[in-house]
């Protein structure tokens, strides 16, 4: 597609709740909206979603596209991408923002390739240029780099961001957005994948991204046995564990629920403590609005201690058990 | 029981221990990666993995294929000695810099070449680009479906197969034809290891190269030109802090840390009060 108008933003909805990230992305897209002088929309996909298309409006929606159909109520790539597909090229967005939660980054690609446009992957910041191009910003390789993104040619101008990096609007109790009800002609036997069912999965660690104190392991943590220590010192601290992206890969930490990064979690502790992590930008990204950052790390030379309030060069090994010890003796000295 | 062939694709991606050493190049504003030797990601061995368990269970051919600069030819190699019957690398100065749309462009032109394909596997996402793009897009040139962030793959009959898609705290079930499209999570298998006979099992098999000429494409559609997302401009952020260096022996530098945390307030109440009531 070569022209088009409005921002975009869909809506991921889960068991007929609108996700966080789709209300953090209506934020962030009214700001873009304003500046190019465009219309805020809101794309949702669901089933009984009245109640969702009157939160769409009070998190600053001008529009809400919506399709309501049985077929839409559990996310289904075929279904979805058709219907996304030939609601762009009806109204000819000039942009379009979807959160890379597992959905999202299903959807986004097949999206993008079917209206044959670019896609510029977990963004951590968006802007847009004197021509009111849309600039992802991402985290770049070698040193603390961003690079912006473009995609100077094609509409709708695609882009998708991990949750929390942009806070949602204050909720305006009655602000109304414009609904457009989307037909969907769709049906089951028409697509290839077919839905059998869900489930749900208890959270097995404390959540990072709401912590008052995170204790992120990297790497140099070195195997199962020493992330222990991690959770050790997070537990005396009243905290919670974080991960860099390999121990998620070992398998010591839950990617899902632990990955601190672009794309992973944003936290925002009073206390980051990083131990056995070099400090990529990635993951860097992912604690900067954290209150204090402390880092031990064998290696003087990691790039994580330029980023750190308080730098400790030793092994986390020798260093942690100490920790623990004056930080229990402190809440012991409480109680006397 | 119906054979089943799939094609896995395998991205070459920078050893992570060479990872400092990568640079952008202020002219195209790619990454310069010349000279950084190539590993295979791991995600990318998952998929190998689901594809030679349904090879073993159903028959059928597991080919691999990868687009990416000489010097692949190493991985796609270490994918034979793990049992993959061929190996497909799609080299061609024209494919570089692609990014995901271009790249998915040219192995689905690949993958069409070789014909008669049930099922196409790929790493849910990659080390370095992480994108996780790949794999919907490459669906989409095949005109098939596509199934990400998968933990668990199920036969079902000749022609269909039930998967589990992890979504965060949670998963869907579905039921798919073939052929498809599945990235997978490494929860969906353990990737065996090389044995002896995968080293004599791999003298017999060859690696196809292919440049442009040998796959259908339309030239505007690949490399760098014919990416529709480029980089604008490259900016350094700050992340500076104040960096200060605590040291001393382990109990030393411990009562240090937790007097400055106290007097940045920063820990939990229930161990920040303690002192100053002593
Ligand atoms: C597109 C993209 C997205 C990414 N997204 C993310 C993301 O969201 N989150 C993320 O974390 N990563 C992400 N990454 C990966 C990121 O680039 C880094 O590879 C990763 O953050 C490095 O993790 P690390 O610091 O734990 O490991 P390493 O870089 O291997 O560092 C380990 C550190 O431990 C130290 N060490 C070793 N032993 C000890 C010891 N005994 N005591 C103390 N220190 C020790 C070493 O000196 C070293 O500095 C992404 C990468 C890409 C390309
Ligand atoms: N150049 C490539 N050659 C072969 N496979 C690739 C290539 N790039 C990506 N892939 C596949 O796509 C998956 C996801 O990659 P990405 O979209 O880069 O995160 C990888 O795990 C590979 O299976």
């Amino acid at each position: 597609m070569k022209e088009g108008k409005g921002v975009w933003v869909f809506i991921e909805q889960r068991g007929g709740c609108v996700s966080e990230v789709g209300l953090e992305l209506l934020g962030k897209g009214r700001e873009l909206a304003d500046k190019v002088g465009e219309k805020l929309e809101a794309v949702l996909f669901g089933y009984q979603t009245d109640s969702m298309v009157d939160e769409l409006g009070a998190y600053g929606a001008d529009t809400v596209y919506v399709a309501d159909d049985p077929l839409l109520e559990v996310y289904n790539s075929d279904a979805y991408a058709v219907l996304m597909q030939e609601l762009i090229e009806q109204y000819k967005p000039s942009m379009m923002i979807v959160g890379a939660s597992n959905i999202g980054s299903d959807l986004a690609p097949r999206v993008a390739a079917k209206v044959d446009t670019g896609l510029s992957a977990h963004c951590i910041g968006f802007d847009v240029d004197e021509q009111g191009k849309l600039l992802g910003k991402v985290p770049g390789f070698g040193g603390a780099v961003m690079a912006d993104i473009i995609c100077p040619e094609d509409y709708p101008q695609m882009a998708t961001a991990r949750p929390g990096f942009f806070q949602k609007l204050e909720r305006t109790e009655g602000r109304k957005a414009d609904v457009v009800e989307v037909e969907v002609k769709l049906k089951q036997e028409d697509i290839n994948i077919k839905v059998l069912g869900t489930s749900k999965e208890e959270l097995k660690a404390r959540p990072v991204e709401s912590a008052d104190v995170v204790v992120a392991g990297g790497f140099g943590i070195g195997g199962q046995e020493n992330w222990k220590l991690v959770e050790e010192l997070a537990d005396v601290l009243n905290g919670s564990v974080g991960a860099t992206r390999p121990p998620c890969d070992e398998g010591w930490a839950e990617l899902d629920s632990q990955m601190i990064g672009q794309s992973g979690k944003t936290v925002r502790p009073n206390l980051y403590i990083g131990l056995g992590v070099s400090g990529a930008v990635h993951h860097l990204v992912g604690i900067q609005d954290s209150k204090v950052i402390v880092a031990i790390n064998k290696d003087s030379k990691a790039p994580i201690f330029e980023a750190a309030d308080y730098g400790i060069v030793a092994d986390f090994r020798q260093v942690v058990p100490s920790l623990i010890e004056e930080l229990k003796s402190i809440s012991q000295a409480e109680g006397v | 029981m119906k054979e089943l062939n799939s094609v896995v694709c395998i991205k070459p991606v920078p050893d992570q221990r060479f990872w400092d050493k990568i640079s952008l190049d202020p002219k195209t504003q790619t990454l310069r990666r010349a000279g950084i030797p190539v590993a295979l990601g791991p995600l990318d061995l998952n998929a190998l993995e689901e594809a030679l368990r349904i090879k073993e269970a159903r028959g059928g051919k597991v080919t691999v294929i990868s687009m990416g600069p000489p010097g692949t030819e190493e991985i796609l190699e270490w994918a034979i000695v793990l049992g993959a019957d061929e190996a497909v690398l799609l080299s061609d100065r024209a494919f570089a810099g692609a990014d995901t749309l271009a790249t998915a462009y040219v192995l689905a032109s690949g993958i069409k070449k070789l014909g008669d394909v049930d099922l196409v596997f790929l790493g849910n996402e990659s080390l370095d680009g992480s994108t996780g793009q790949v794999g919907p897009q490459v669906a989409e040139f095949l005109g098939m479906s596509h199934l990400t962030h998968i933990t668990k793959i199920d036969l079902a009959g000749d022609t269909k197969l039930k998967a589990r898609f992890h979504i965060e705290f949670g998963s869907i079930d579905v039921e798919v034809k073939t052929p498809v499209v599945i990235a997978v999570d490494k929860e969906v298998n353990e990737p065996r290891l090389a044995n002896i006979w995968g080293a004599v099992w791999a003298q017999e098999r060859k690696i196809n190269c292919w440049s442009i000429n040998d796959v259908e494409v339309d030239k505007d559609k690949i490399g760098l030109p014919g990416s529709p997302t480029q980089v604008a401009g490259v900016t350094t952020i700050e992340l500076k802090r104040k960096g200060e260096m605590l040291t001393g022996e382990p109990a030393d530098i411990a009562r240090q840390l937790v007097k400055k945390l106290q007097t940045d307030k920063v820990l939990p109440e229930a161990l920040v009060c303690r002192r100053d009531v002593v």
